[in-house]
């Protein structure tokens, strides 16, 4: 079996974030990049597979422009054999994401894909379920349980409220991982040594037959910070007198009990 | 050029939820400027109760809606998209959302704007504010086809107490082809609780790793949840050193929230949490640490030993009532 991992690179969730003066995105000069931290998980649970000899090849498909191969040599030291590196413009839309991944995929033939629940800059959770549309293949985002035995899975999920969904299906499929999914490894120091000549192959978004020259479905403009949240107030006093004011404030300052 | 908007509206029981009629009252303000009707779908019930704010109620019911399946509720609503020709479809950002609109977007075609927090009309356009960078930043999303899809963060619009009843429902005829079922729901594992879900609860008391164990979150937290009627949440810290579940994490990494009252107990205020919760429109901080990031954010905050403060902040929120 041949797995494939999505692989974002995002700003370090530690990134103060500053807007362009133009108001269009981000400032990204100073920027940390890191691999998203869910798209982690989906690494870690590829490089289990073989681990447990259900996978042979673990292959990193990542989408992005400067820095991506990086990112990819990164998931290479953990474990991975190969990666595909799609270069692509900025400012593209999911679909048109979705659609040059999937294409990708398709070519390289993979048996399982593994992506991240969401990326931790756009935050947009679309890619992944995109993929699954264009290839046809069955989907479950976001699970925290994966099994995969004769050519099936069985997932599980959290619904919310605490409720769990187990769900099943056949391979091909595409999978979001959530994180108690499992703990990523880092790469040992003969991962990182033997990555270096680990192949990265490079394609041109074009030549995936994604049109990118068409104004995309989604835009987005406008860029702001949130509003500050003010500094508020330290309740002084005694242990009992200063939760006597808390309450009061709360309910009648604050009006939310 | 479509016309109206469709809203996919949650129930639970039968009863239409809170998320829903936020919606339904957002959709009416945005409809009275865009022009069209309201559409309300309901999923898994035919006879739902409470909808308001909608000219028309669709309901899509039988044993494949009932427990939530990507596959017969993306079939679903393109059924009603391709029916009703909305110029906009909204529907709140849940698991079963996240999970299916992408899909149901990629066949079709459509551009989707997901977790917005504010929709508006500008130009004859809908414009939606969206958060990123886990709510460190946020943007304008405009949606070019037609129809236009947004999801909303649940609690992002008030409920008009001025919203009229909505007319009976109608029956949606659904067919599934063998594409919509390439998966099988095969078990659901009900909660220990009944509990609020975190990304919907108005009140949420969160520990941190200075509640020392699970104990001691078990014997602190859960009571003191309980008596504000809240949700309990946890930091990450917490989540890992095993005093909380990974479905309680408030944060970049775990659940984003939005609670009218956010207290945080033992925790430091790291800027992962601060993107999870710096929406709830009051925070309340209790540490011990007059030097703990949290108190720059905090709209109140106790500074002792959470110990100390939080079993007195029981008592007297029980002596309330
Ligand atoms: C990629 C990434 C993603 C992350 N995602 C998240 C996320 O989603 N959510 C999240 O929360 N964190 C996240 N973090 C972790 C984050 O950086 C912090 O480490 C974490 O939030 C700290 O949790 P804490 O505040 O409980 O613990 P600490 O920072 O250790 O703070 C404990 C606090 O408790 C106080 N305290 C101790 N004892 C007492 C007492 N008896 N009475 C009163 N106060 C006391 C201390 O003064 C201290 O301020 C992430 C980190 C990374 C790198």
């Amino acid at each position: 079996m041949k797995i494939g991992v999505l692989l974002k690179q995002v700003p370090d969730t530690e990134t103060r974030i500053r807007i362009a003066d133009d108001a269009s995105g981000i400032v990204t000069d100073d920027i940390k990049w890191v691999i998203n931290p869910y798209d982690e998980h989906a690494l870690e649970e590829a490089l289990k597979l073989k681990d447990a000899r259900k996978a042979k090849e673990v292959v990193i498909f990542s989408l992005g422009g400067k820095g991506v191969d990086q990112r990819i040599r990164e998931g290479l030291a953990r474990g991975a054999e190969r990666g595909v590196w799609i270069e692509a413009p900025e400012n593209l839309d999911s679909l048109a994401i979705a659609r040059a991944l999937a294409a990708a995929v398709k070519a390289e033939g993979v048996d399982l894909l593994l992506a991240g629940k969401q990326a931790v800059d756009d935050d947009n959770s679309q890619v992944p379920a995109m993929v699954a549309e264009i290839l046809g293949w069955p989907q479950v985002m976001m699970i925290s349980e994966l099994q995969i035995d004769d050519g099936g899975f069985k997932a599980t999920r959290d619904v919310g409220k605490g409720v769990r969904q187990v769900v099943e299906g056949r391979l091909p499929a595409v999978i979001s991982c959530d994180k108690s999914l499992n703990t990523p490894r880092y790469a040992s120091l003969p991962g990182i040594m033997k990555a270096r000549r680990k192949k990265i192959d490079n394609k041109n978004i074009s030549a995936l037959g994604v049109d990118t020259s068409s104004d995309p479905l989604v835009s987005h403009g406008n860029w702001g910070l949130p509003p500050e949240r003010s500094k508020g107030q330290v309740i002084p006093g005694e242990p009992k007198e200063a939760v006597k004011e808390l309450v009061r404030l709360l309910r009648e300052e604050a009006k939310v009990l | 050029m479509g016309n109206g908007i469709l809203v996919l509206c949650e129930q639970e029981g039968g009863q239409i939820k809170g998320t829903a009629l936020e919606l339904l009252g957002k959709a009416r303000e945005l409809a009275a400027q865009l022009g069209g009707s309201v559409t309300a779908l309901v999923m898994g019930t035919s006879t739902p109760t409470g909808v308001k704010g909608a000219q028309q109620i669709w309901c899509v019911d039988g044993p494949d809606f009932q427990a939530y399946n990507t596959g017969p509720w993306a079939r679903a609503v393109q059924v009603a998209i391709e029916k009703a020709a909305p110029a906009l479809v909204l529907a709140t950002s849940t698991v079963a959302t996240r999970d299916f609109f992408p899909r149901l977007a990629a066949r079709l075609g459509l551009g989707l704007a997901t977790e917005v927090v504010d929709l508006c009309v500008v130009d004859g356009q809908v414009l939606g504010r969206r958060p990123v960078y886990a709510g460190k930043a946020l943007y304008d999303v405009r949606v070019s086809s037609d129809p236009a899809i947004f999801t909303a963060r649940p609690n992002s619009f008030p409920v008009p107490a001025d919203l009229p009843d909505a007319p009976a429902p109608e029956a949606l005829d659904v067919a599934l082809t063998e594409a919509d079922r390439l998966t099988r729901v095969v078990d659901t594992l009900a909660p220990e609780t009944d509990v609020v879900d975190l990304t919907e609860a108005a009140v949420i008391v969160s520990g941190g790793r200075g509640l020392k164990s699970k104990e001691n979150y078990d014997s602190i937290i859960r009571p003191l949840a309980a008596a504000l009627g809240a949700t309990p949440g946890a930091s990450r810290a917490a989540v890992d050193a095993g005093f909380a579940s990974h479905g309680d994490q408030v944060g970049q990494t775990g659940k984003v929230v939005n609670p009218n009252l956010y207290v945080a107990c033992g925790i430091s205020g790291a800027i992962q949490h601060l993107a999870g919760m710096r929406t709830s429109k009051v925070i309340v901080a209790i540490n011990k640490d007059e030097e703990a990031p949290i108190f720059d954010f905090a709209t109140y905050g106790i500074v002792a030993d959470l110990f100390t403060i939080c079993p007195l902040l029981q008592a007297e929120i029980e002596d309330l009532d």
